[in-house]
Formats: C-alpha cells, structure tokens, sequence
C-alpha cells in the first residue's frame, strides 16, 4: 500500500512454471534499480495444487506479500485460477488470462464440471480483462514448457514494463544456454499478443 | 558488496558461512528445508542430514561443545521433537557458537498446526532473534553466532514462512572465502555434565548471562524506534513488521524488536514514554503482547488482531481501522468476497505416484488406516480416502498402538509412515508393537527419497546429503532384527500384491510388516512404464479408474474416461484395475 508500489500476483497450477516466470521478472525489475520483493509457495501445496506468486516492485517495499483487493495485475496460467483469485485484483486492475484448461481433482472425477462461463463470469468484475492463448504459442514454438515465456512477454507489456530493460538479456540469464532462443522467441512472442 | 536477491533461507546459509559454521544439520520441513541444501552446495562447512530433529539438534550440539560453530534448522513442530536436549543446553552453554533456526508456518502452508515457537525463547530460556526479510536473515545469522558466543548460550533464529521464501535484495560480499572458526575443547565437566548439582550452578549462570546479553549494545541495536507521532506508536517485530509499514508507511512511530528474547525492557520504556498509546502487531500469538503488559505497560494487540493465520497489510489495515487508525490507501477492491463455487485445487498425489494403489487397496479392503506426515498423507484426500488419523511423525505406528487397544469393529490397524518418517521416529513404534504385543501391522510406503521436502537423501537411499555412497539402511532387515516373523514386500504398482498382502496381514497369527515399494516417479532417471489409454469399444462406463484420483485420468466425451498422455507414466495400476480390460497400452507412435 506504500505510495507507487505495484503488486504483481501469478497463479496457476503446480508445475506450470511459476517460479521461473516470477524469478525472471523480478531480475528485471532489479535491474532496473527496483527495490523488489517477491514471495513463492514451496512444499505440500505444490503437488498439483493450486500455486501462486506474488511479487512488488517499486523504490521501497516492505511486505512480500498482497492481501485480496490489492493487487494490481493478476496472470494466471489457467483459467480456474483467474477466477478463484480475481478478487485479489484492485477495481480497475488487471487481469491476463491464459485460456489453458487444466481440470482439478473434483472435475477429474467428474463430481463436479469444469465451469463453461469463466470468461463471462470475469467480465462483469470492473477490471481490464486480457485473454491469451500462450500454450498454442509455446506449441507452434516446438516447446511446450515454455509457456510460461509467453506470459511472461504478455504481462511485461501490459505492466508497461516493456521497454524498462533489455529483457532478452534478463531471460538469458535465468535459462541454460541450450534453450535461450526458444525463451526469446516466447517472450517476443508474448508481448506481440497483447 | 554486491546486491543480489535471495530468499530468506539462501540469506541464512550464506549468514552462517560468512560467520565460519563449521556444521550445518538439520532434518527437512517446509518452509526450512532450503538452508542446509544452500551451505552444501557452497562447500566449506560440514553438511548433514540427520534422520529427525532431536538428533540434529545433538549433534549440533556436540559439535559446538567441539568448538565448531554449528547450525542446526527444522520446522516449527521439529522443535518439539527436539525440545527436550534444547532446554537442559541452553544451562550448558555452549563452546563454539550454537544458531537454531526455528521455521514457523502461521497459515499452515504446508502443516498440521500453526504453534507460535516464540514461546520456545521464554520458556527454554533460549535467546531469539527474528528477521523480518532476508537482509536481516543474513545479518542475524552471523550476529546470533557471535553473541552466542559472547554470552555462552545457544540462539534461536525464529523465521516465518513469509520470510523463509520471500525473495528481497541482500548486500553481500559474494567473494568472501570461507573460514572455519574454531575454539579449542576444553574439558569442563561442571558445564557439560549436567549433574543436578551442577545444572543448579548452570541454572543460576544462565540467568546471569541473559541479563548480560539484554544489555549488550550490539544486541539491542537490532531493537530500532522510529518515532514519527507521539499519539500512537505501533510494537512489532519480524514479517509483520512489514504489513506495519505497508499499511501505515511513518504515519505512526513504530519500535521494531529484532531480539524477541530477552526482552529490552528498556527501549519498550522508553518507546512507552514518548508515544501516549500503544499497539502491538504480530502473527499468531499475544507473545509480545503478554511481554509489554507483564511490564506494567498498556497496550493494546489481540483485542483488534486475528490471532490465528497469517497476516498481511491489508488485514492489519483493516484491523487498526476498529482502533481509529488510519492506512495509507483505502481498499478499493474489484470484488467484496472470492467468486462463488470455484471448485476448488487441493494438492493431490502425483500421476504415477508409488503411494495410490496401497491406500485405494486400503480403502476397499475396510482397513483403518493411522497415516502420517509426508506426500502420502494425501492418501487422506477423496476419492482415495485411505486414512483414518494422522498427526505427526512417527505417530503412524504409535498412534495405531493406541487404536488396537481398543480396536475399532475388532480389527487389525494398519499404522503407516514412509520411509524418511519410518527412520525419523517410526522404528520406535514398530519395537514397541514387539514389546507390548500389540496388534498393529506397521507398512512403510518406501519410496527411496525424502520426497514432500523436495527430495532430500536418508538412511534408505545409501547416499549421504552430499551424494557419497554409504550403508543403505532396509526396512524389511531392522523389522526382521527387532522381533517381526515376516515381511511382506511388494512392489508398490501390484494391485493384486498389495490386496493379497493386506488380507493376509489381517488374517495371520504372525507378526507381520508390509514393505511397499517402488521410487517416486519424480527422482530423476526413474523410468515411465509405456503410455496407457482406454479403449471406448470395450469400457462399460463403470468409473471404477476415476477412483484411483490419478490426475491422468479425466472423465471426457460420453462419459468415458481418458488418459491424459502428457501426464500419465505408465505404472500400469489403471489397467490392472480395470475388469473389463478396456485400459491398456497405447500403441506408440510417438516416442516419449
């Protein structure tokens, strides 16, 4: 809440790669001369459960973490997941969304369906709601893991943080050698789609 | 000096090495885990991993009588475990520098309770600082082993979850070369032999020094006042801290404690002298609530604060707000609750997870099942619904102890732990089931690794922490040493094995253990069985594989299940579930 500080929250399910899409970002923000904190969930929660990061940026912060309604831009890796945090989002913030559907436990066992409405539940929340498809990008990249890239290009652009660094240099230095083109491709791929 | 950003638990290991650890030990624990792990891989130190808390806490110990500086780290409910050598060190004194860290979890991220071990500090009499990010982290770490020193008692370095893995910048010399410190062993029987006679000279001693180390003015610098009001003033200390500031930014004067124990009484004076209200913020427990007031000192703290689960700005905005306090921003929040009827994400055990068939078995077969703490407590979750009770480590066999006394509908109990909790404090059940004839039937689920913690070596994976080969420890052997007839082992992916296992556990007269094994598909080089899918020709829609709860298999198009072929592994206990035949191999084109 400390003036000029802005939230940043991904969720998504484990083992979509949020760690690294959050640790890239935060190195950028560094670069840039940010004071940035950032807090990840380890342990029990991360076997298929639900998984979110949070991360705030600005010339001083104190708290890694954002309560409900404070957040200013929300990613989420999976659409179930944009609307059981969207609450998270400050009134006006934003929202980008990827349209991966991954069916949690009760869905799997069919005791409940996967909801059908998720987009036009989302937009009735006075919030800038942005859609992407970043699974199909990473696939027509040859490489499905790094969709999390993909977002990641997305929310530096949305965050208007696209011109703040060289974010290809940041992405390399958070990848192994052997996939850094593939990851640049994926960031420029992303920021291209918003 | 450099500025580079790292977690709470990387600022700790690196604290330790700059101050020459000489032993860094520990049992694994969310959110702990990550220190030791950090100080191997840096090289110097000497790094293990032990097999439960107590005996960390020991060896640490002995090391530190030794003259070595020692770290020791383990969850909140670890210091249980290890609670009874911590209380009896803390009159010993120490040798070399003694540093505990204490890792709570308020909110119960990854744990079965959310127990407030600031009260360890007052009641082993153990002093604690508590960082509130992971500069602090750092500099505590090195600062706790000198004072330790200093004042010949062991510290406490009390992290939360939110520190622990919250990331922030940390000002390092990232070229520093590792030194050992060392002092040399003396020996001094009338500290180190706790004799009643001696531990009343140790106790009296103790309190001398604790009176000493609240004065030292290196310690209470971590103490700091800044006074901005002189209506309110807010008393806080650690992660909630950091909510303080966020939501009142200098608007109130606030007293940070870094030393939580003992208490400086003469700051919180002197804060109480120049502010006319106090508040107190802090997650969890009243401590420094009950602290300030034992005083002689108003405030005021539980009164507006949640003393359950974790707290964040916006809570502690929201709180002080009943108190007339005002937050910097106003929430203007996109929505007044979380949307409704989300179905909700619970962790689940892994697509080819070893654990799935023994608890769907268990739970077909009517067992009662005592579980324990690790991945597979997830056998309590539905559709599995494969455990009956389950608190703690070890208490997966003694628990079960308990049941068979008075055994619910006359049956045999089965106690079950894995292999990690089986050396961690189970074995102990397992000899007291030979000793008091008791009818349990102790099961290890034996996976090879230490796997909820991220996969950590133990006694049954014939490595150390570092890698290097050592005696590979086996269940079914330390069963047959300790009084069992038999072991019944099976692999963990033969459903009809493990049925035929459990029923006859439950019908023989002998004493019998089951060993179900097989690596957790996560260990690196663990290979997939071939791809499974169902054939729509042959299912009759029965269900029956969706109560497996394998997160590879999905109920789709005209309700017939399917399997998912990025996620499945191929361990084969969906196809030998199925009566009808209708999952088998897939026929491989595409190779995996």
């Amino acid at each position: 809440m400390a003036q000029g500080t802005k939230r940043i929250m991904l969720a998504g399910v484990g083992g979509q790669g949020i760690l690294l899409a959050s640790r890239i970002l935060s190195a950028g923000l560094i670069k840039a001369g940010y004071d940035v904190k950032s807090s990840e969930v380890h342990g029990m929660a991360q076997r298929g459960g639900s998984v979110v990061t949070q991360l705030s940026y600005g010339e001083k912060v104190y708290s890694p973490i954002v309560g409900a309604g404070a957040v200013d831009l929300l990613i989420t890796l999976e659409k179930l997941e944009a609307l059981r945090y969207v609450h998270f989002l400050k009134r006006n913030g934003t929202l980008l969304m990827n349209e991966r559907e991954i069916p949690s436990l009760p869905i799997l066992t069919g005791a409940v369906d996967y909801p059908k409405d998720i987009k036009e539940r989302l937009s009735k929340y006075p919030i800038s709601l942005y859609t992407i498809d970043a699974d199909q990008e990473a696939e027509k990249l040859g490489n499905l893991r790094v969709m999390n890239v993909v977002l990641l290009g997305a929310m530096v652009k949305l965050a208007g943080l696209d011109d703040l660094v060289d974010w290809p240099s940041v992405v390399a230095e958070s990848v192994k050698p052997a996939y850094r083109e593939v990851n640049f491709k994926a960031f420029a791929a992303g920021a291209a789609l918003v | 000096m450099q500025k580079i950003i790292l977690s709470g638990n990387e600022a700790v290991a690196e604290g330790a090495y700059i101050a020459g650890v000489g032993l860094g030990i520990g049992y694994p624990g969310t959110p702990s885990t990550e220190i030791i792990e950090v100080l191997e891989k840096k090289g110097g130190p000497e790094c293990a991993w032990s097999i439960n808390e107590k005996v960390a806490m020991e060896q640490a110990y002995g090391a530190c009588v030794a003259g070595l500086r020692s770290l020791v780290t383990m969850k909140h409910v670890g210091v249980n475990v290890a609670a009874d050598p911590l209380f009896t060190f803390a009159y010993m004194g120490i040798n070399g520098g003694l540093v505990i860290v204490t890792a709570d979890d308020p909110g119960m991220h990854s744990s079965q309770n959310e127990q407030d071990n600031r009260w360890y500090a007052l009641h082993a009499k153990v002093p604690m600082l508590e960082p509130s990010n992971s500069q602090e982290c750092l500099d505590y770490a090195a600062l706790a082993f000198d004072l330790s020193e200093r004042y010949d008692v062991p510290f406490f370095l009390r992290m939360v979850t939110r520190v622990c893995h919250s990331r922030s910048l940390v000002e390092i010399d990232t070229g520093k070369v590792y030194k050992r410190q060392a002092r040399d062993y003396e020996r001094n029987v009338s500290k180190f032999v706790t004799l009643p006679a001696h531990a009343r000279a140790r106790r009296v001693i103790l309190e001398e020094n604790l009176a000493k180390l609240s004065k030292d003015t290196e310690a209470r610098a971590v103490n700091t006042m800044e006074i901005t009001d002189q209506d309110v003033g807010i008393i806080t200390s650690g992660a909630s801290y950091n909510y303080v500031k966020e939501a009142f930014g200098d608007r109130y004067s606030v007293l940070k404690l870094g030393l939580v124990y003992p208490f400086d009484q003469e700051i919180i004076r002197d804060f109480a002298r120049q502010v006319k209200k106090i508040y107190v913020v802090e997650e969890l427990d009243p401590y420094l609530e009950f602290n300030v007031r034992a005083m002689g000192i108003e405030c005021e703290g539980k009164k507006y604060i949640s003393p359950f689960f974790e707290l964040n700005q916006q809570v502690v905005a929201t709180s002080l707000a009943r108190a007339g306090l005002e937050p910097l921003e106003e929430l203007d929040p996109a929505a007044k609750e979380p949307a409704p009827d989300v179905p909700v994400r619970p962790p689940i055990l892994c697509a080819g997870c070893p654990h799935r068939a023994f608890f769907y078995l268990a739970r077909r077969e009517k067992a009662t099942v005592v579980g324990d703490i690790g991945c597979y407590t997830l056998g309590a979750a539905p559709p599995l619904d494969g455990i009956d009770v389950s608190a703690c480590m070890g208490g997966g066999y003694s628990i079960a102890l308990g049941l068979s006394i008075n055994p619910p509908e006359g049956k045999k109990i089965f106690g079950v732990v894995g292999d990690s909790t089986f050396y961690h404090s189970g074995i102990t059940g397992a000899i007291d089931a030979i000793y008091n004839k008791r009818d349990i039937i102790p099961v290890v689920l034996d996976n090879r690794i230490t796997a909820m913690t991220g996969h950590q070596q133990n006694p049954g994976t014939g490595q150390t922490m570092s890698g290097d080969a050592t005696f590979m420890q086996e269940p079914e052997r330390i069963f047959m040493a300790v009084g069992y007839d038999r072991v019944l082992e099976v692999n963990a992916f033969d459903l009809k094995g493990i049925r035929d296992a459990i029923r006859e556990a439950k019908e023989t007269q002998d004493r019998v253990a089951l060993v179900i094994k097989s690596p957790c598909r996560l260990i690196k080089g663990v290979k997939k069985g071939p791809l499974m899918e169902v054939d729509t020709e042959v299912c009759s829609k029965c269900k029956s594989c969706l109560r497996l709860g394998c997160p590879a298999i999905s109920l789709g198009d005209e309700e017939y299940p399917v399997i998912d072929p990025l996620s499945c592994t191929g361990c084969g206990v969906c196809e030998q579930l199925c009566k009808k035949e209708a999952i088998r191999v897939k026929d491989q084109e595409v190779s995996r």
